[in-house]
């Protein structure tokens, strides 16, 4: 028995293909209503361990508690959970209607109760139009929605799904993560969603679950993993990020190259080869805090990005590598910053992380 | 292998996995019966003595010292590779006038150039003899030299295999990425140059792969060599010869392996060569149109003209011997042609045909869908899929003739207890269906991987059951490939001489094996009239089916023809 009082409950999963470990000793706990992302690069066996909640694909060894109840051996029939999938998986030949209403026949509903209730889904993801349409009829987005309705139909304990914007256009993607954040946060449902996509990630869930060749390796909250990032694997992976080489010099302190820079220390010894990391945004050209570490840099190339620049310092008294600093665009105008151009970053000892080689 | 993983079928697994891992069970023993040990009975016939004495390789021995044999072996290559290299080249030079020109009336040419695949193998033998045959109206052309011989046996085999060819070709060509044209022609590529270094290296998969089909088509046929080979001996009339005319069965089997070997070898090289063109095309590739150049499409309208007009010459000279009193002394109309009574046969045989040819049709794409739905679509242990995938493409490595010796040896033995289906009707039905498997089989295949392969898991999770499933959505979804293998299997089964020429009984004789023995007899004119009744119904059928089709694909595909632009 699951003894504990989350929705649901993943203890010790494995699952091998052969001799490929897909999923390896993974045990996590789900809260009822949480909206909750597994998020990884292809190949990481996020989408495994989707299908092994729903039972698409049968664990190796571990099992899987819904509301405390043991459904490890349950085929996917007998287990509450609808699904979307990255590519939809409409019915071609039915309607948007009978698409919503399919699962519904079956559980002996009667005919007007199904019309009312294919109505109210309908409703609910703004398709009330579309009912009588085939699905080749529809945009993409749509039809990723006729996806959503038809998964929630039956109305199950579990909403499970699998990389379900990543098949659509920049515009409709971010429309749609609001959609359906907002549609789940209406219904209440426990939601699973599997992405490669960290911004969609952090946008949706209410906790992540980073994962790397078939083990989790962090969890928490968007926030959590984007500034308590617990590996350069995570660090770089959700956002961007500036490693420079370093050693550890003294106690909060490290040498990059032939500069000192102040920094927490704690976890490492002396003389220790280290790495330190800081995000682009965190790098200021303008200094505002006389504790910071100054660096004298020269500028090497300007990307413009909209709303900020990302502008490549050159300092090879720190380090071989260009360093990125995210400068505001309304920042970067006021300094007139032109390549070439000499100045100093300021890198706050808060903002800086160590990470071992 | 692991194929009774029950572990595995009781963890997670549905009622719909147990079944569909029964149902495949039950495929795999059916392949044993009816494909793996017939085949097993004719090695083991082949290592026997007349007293079924086991006598080890003694049989090839005597095949080595016979030169007679020997040389049909040789003339068997010789004629196949000859066809396959004028099949290849007119084929591929058809097809590219089809997808790489704006030559004019390409819909019509390509209707005239699919004629041959609507009659039996032998029809363009029978048409030969008119044209070319000892009282044929352009003898003189062949220069004193015989039809009856491999000149015509390559003449006819080119004719009926030609459009097998042009299938294979037509596909590979029009799989080509039209940017490879533009780049070529950036870089200031000369369109020669292009052709050598985009077009044939793009088909050249197509090519190998069509001409491995070719040569084992006419490397196994019996029906062409039959009528027109005279004295000139192949493997497959040897074979013939040995066992209905000498019940040498030892020795017939011994040829089959000899036959069989060749088939199994150009069937691999061909599957390996399939496999490579399916990657040479990405999604993002851009389809090739092909743009307008007076001089290439009017050569190829003249080129492809004169290939439509010798098919329809030798259909047509089929159809008028048919027709004609006495050929070539009065050329007046009858029917009389017609009346196989006079002949001992009756319609009977016609009628055999056509009710072999329905009940294959039925039988065989029920099946045959099923069991490329079981392999495809559900979640069963992979050895036994393996195993069922693996014997599904066997067919198409063993020649008909060979099918049809095992199976004689293998039912026609007292202590089998399927024996009582030999020498009926069920028994051809069946090997027409074993011997046609492939090709339907993978028809099917294709159809269900463009199918969302997460269909079953949205179904499992909403609670309805697989077959459910299948019957509202597969099912009609799969309608139009599901009408072509019916079709493909029906008009193979009209059509087909070397499977069942060992099979059939008194009460079962076919439509080809009787034009095959009217033309023994000296009865052309009533065999070619047999022939073209074969063409007739395979006429009949084809329109019939394109009208259902057209009609039941309004009603069940609607959402086919309203695809708007979407996404």
């Amino acid at each position: 028995m699951g003894e504990n009082n989350s929705y649901l409950e993943v203890k010790k999963l494995s699952k091998s293909f052969g001799l490929f470990e897909a999923i390896k000793n993974i045990s996590i706990n789900i809260d009822e209503g949480e909206f909750v992302c597994f998020l990884g690069p292809s190949g990481c066996g996020k989408t495994t361990l989707l299908r092994c909640i729903a039972g698409l694909e049968i664990q190796s060894t571990g099992s899987v508690f819904q509301k405390n109840k043991d459904i490890s051996n349950l085929p996917p029939s007998n287990r509450d959970f609808g699904i979307v999938f990255q590519s939809y998986a409409l019915f071609p030949n039915l309607t948007v209607f009978s698409n919503i209403g399919y699962g519904l026949i079956n559980n002996k509903w009667k005919k007007e109760d199904i019309k009312k209730r294919v109505d109210e889904l309908l409703d609910l993801v703004n398709l009330t139009d579309h009912a009588k349409k085939f699905p080749s009829q529809l945009s993409g987005g749509e039809q990723q929605r006729v996806a959503l309705a038809r998964a929630l139909a039956t109305s199950p304990g579990l909403l499970l799904l699998d990389e379900p914007l990543s098949a659509l256009d920049a515009k409709v993607r971010v429309f749609l993560r609001k959609q359906i954040r907002d549609l789940q946060r209406k219904l209440g449902v426990t939601t699973i969603m599997v992405t490669h996509d960290q911004e969609e990630a952090q946008t949706m869930a209410d906790r992540i679950f980073v994962m790397k060749d078939g083990e989790i390796i962090q969890s928490g909250t968007p926030n959590e993993i984007y500034t308590k990032a617990n590996s350069p694997f995570i660090a770089s992976f959700i956002g961007s990020m500036n490693f420079i080489p370093a050693v550890i010099s003294n106690s909060n302190k490290v040498k990059c190259n032939n500069v000192e820079i102040n920094c927490n220390t704690v976890d490492f010894k002396e003389n220790e080869s280290v790495q330190i990391a800081i995000r682009p945004e965190d790098i200021q050209i303008k200094k505002e805090n006389s504790d910071d570490n100054i660096l004298p840099a020269k500028i090497k190339e300007i990307e413009f990005l909209g709303s900020f620049q990302r502008v490549y310092f050159e300092s090879k008294n720190v380090s071989e590598n260009l360093i990125m600093v995210d400068v505001p665009s309304s920042n970067a105008r006021k300094n007139k910053l032109n390549v070439n151009q000499e100045i100093n970053l300021y890198f706050s000892k808060e903002d800086i992380r160590v990470y071992p080689v | 292998m692991n194929f009774f993983n029950f572990a595995n079928i009781r963890r997670g697994k549905d009622s719909s996995d147990r079944v569909g891992q029964f149902m495949l069970i039950s495929y795999i023993i059916l392949f044993l019966v009816f494909l793996v040990l017939p085949l097993g009975s004719l090695i083991s016939k082949s290592l026997e003595n007349k007293e079924g004495d086991f006598v080890g390789l003694a049989n090839y021995n005597l095949y080595l010292q016979e030169p007679a044999l020997f040389q049909s072996l040789y003339n068997s290559l010789f004629v196949a590779i000859s066809s396959t290299f004028i099949v290849v080249i007119l084929a591929f030079l058809f097809s590219y006038a089809l997808t790489r020109t704006c030559m004019p009336f390409k819909g019509f040419f390509k209707l005239i150039a699919l004629i041959p695949l609507l009659s039996p193998s032998i029809l363009a033998a029978i048409a030969l003899v008119y044209w070319f045959g000892n009282q044929g109206v352009l003898k003189e052309v062949l220069l004193g030299k015989s039809i009856y011989g491999p000149i015509g046996i390559i003449m006819a085999s080119v004719y009926w295999t030609f459009p097998h060819a042009l299938i294979i070709l037509t596909t590979s060509l029009s799989l080509s990425d039209s940017r490879l044209y533009e780049a070529a022609e950036v870089l200031k590529t000369s369109k020669l140059r292009a052709f050598f270094t985009i077009t044939i290296p793009g088909a050249r998969y197509g090519i190998i792969s069509t001409a491995f089909v070719i040569f084992t088509q006419v490397f196994t046929d019996f029906g062409v060599p039959k009528v027109i080979g005279g004295n000139y001996n192949v493997l497959a009339t040897d074979i013939y010869k040995e066992v209905v005319g000498m019940q040498n069965f030892q020795m017939g089997a011994v040829i089959s392996m000899v036959l069989l070997v060749p088939a199994m070898i150009a069937f691999f090289i061909d599957r390996y060569s399939r496999k490579k063109q399916i990657s040479l095309l990405t999604s993002r590739s851009v389809v090739f149109k092909p743009k307008k150049h007076f001089k290439v499409d009017m050569i190829m309208l003249g080129f492809c003209s004169a290939l439509a007009l010798i098919i329809i010459l030798m259909i047509g000279m089929a159809q008028y011997g048919a027709i004609v009193k006495f050929w070539p002394y009065n050329l007046n109309f009858t029917l009389k042609n017609y009346n196989f009574e006079v002949a001992g046969l009756g319609w009977d045989s016609f009628y055999n045909s056509v009710r072999l040819a329905f009940f294959a049709a039925i039988f065989g794409t029920i099946i045959i869908f099923i069991g490329s739905y079981l392999i495809e679509k559900l979640r069963i242990n992979e050895g036994t899929r393996n195993v069922v995938q693996f014997f599904a493409l066997m067919p198409m490595a063993v020649p008909g003739l060979v099918l049809g010796l095992a199976y004689i040896f293998f039912f026609n033995a007292k202590d089998n207890p399927l024996n009582f289906i030999y020498a009926t009707m069920i028994i051809l039905v069946v090997n027409t269906i074993v011997h046609f498997y492939t090709v339907s089989h993978l028809t099917a295949v294709t159809a269900l991987k463009l199918m969302d392969k997460e269909f079953e898991s949205v179904s499992l999770s909403l609670k309805i059951p697989i077959y459910k499933m299948f019957w509202r959505v597969t099912l009609p979804v799969c309608l139009p490939p599901i009408f072509d293998i019916s079709i493909y299997l029906f008009v193979n089964a009209m059509t087909t001489v070397s499977g069942v020429i060992f099979l059939y009984s008194y009460d079962t004789t076919l439509a080809s094996v009787s034009a095959i023995h009217l033309d023994e007899q000296g009865e052309v004119a009533k065999a070619a009239a047999m022939a073209m009744l074969i063409v007739y119904v395979s006429i009949a059928v084809r329109l019939t089916h394109t009208i259902i089709t057209k009609k039941i694909l309004r009603k069940t595909q609607a959402w086919r023809y309203n695809i708007i632009d979407s996404n």
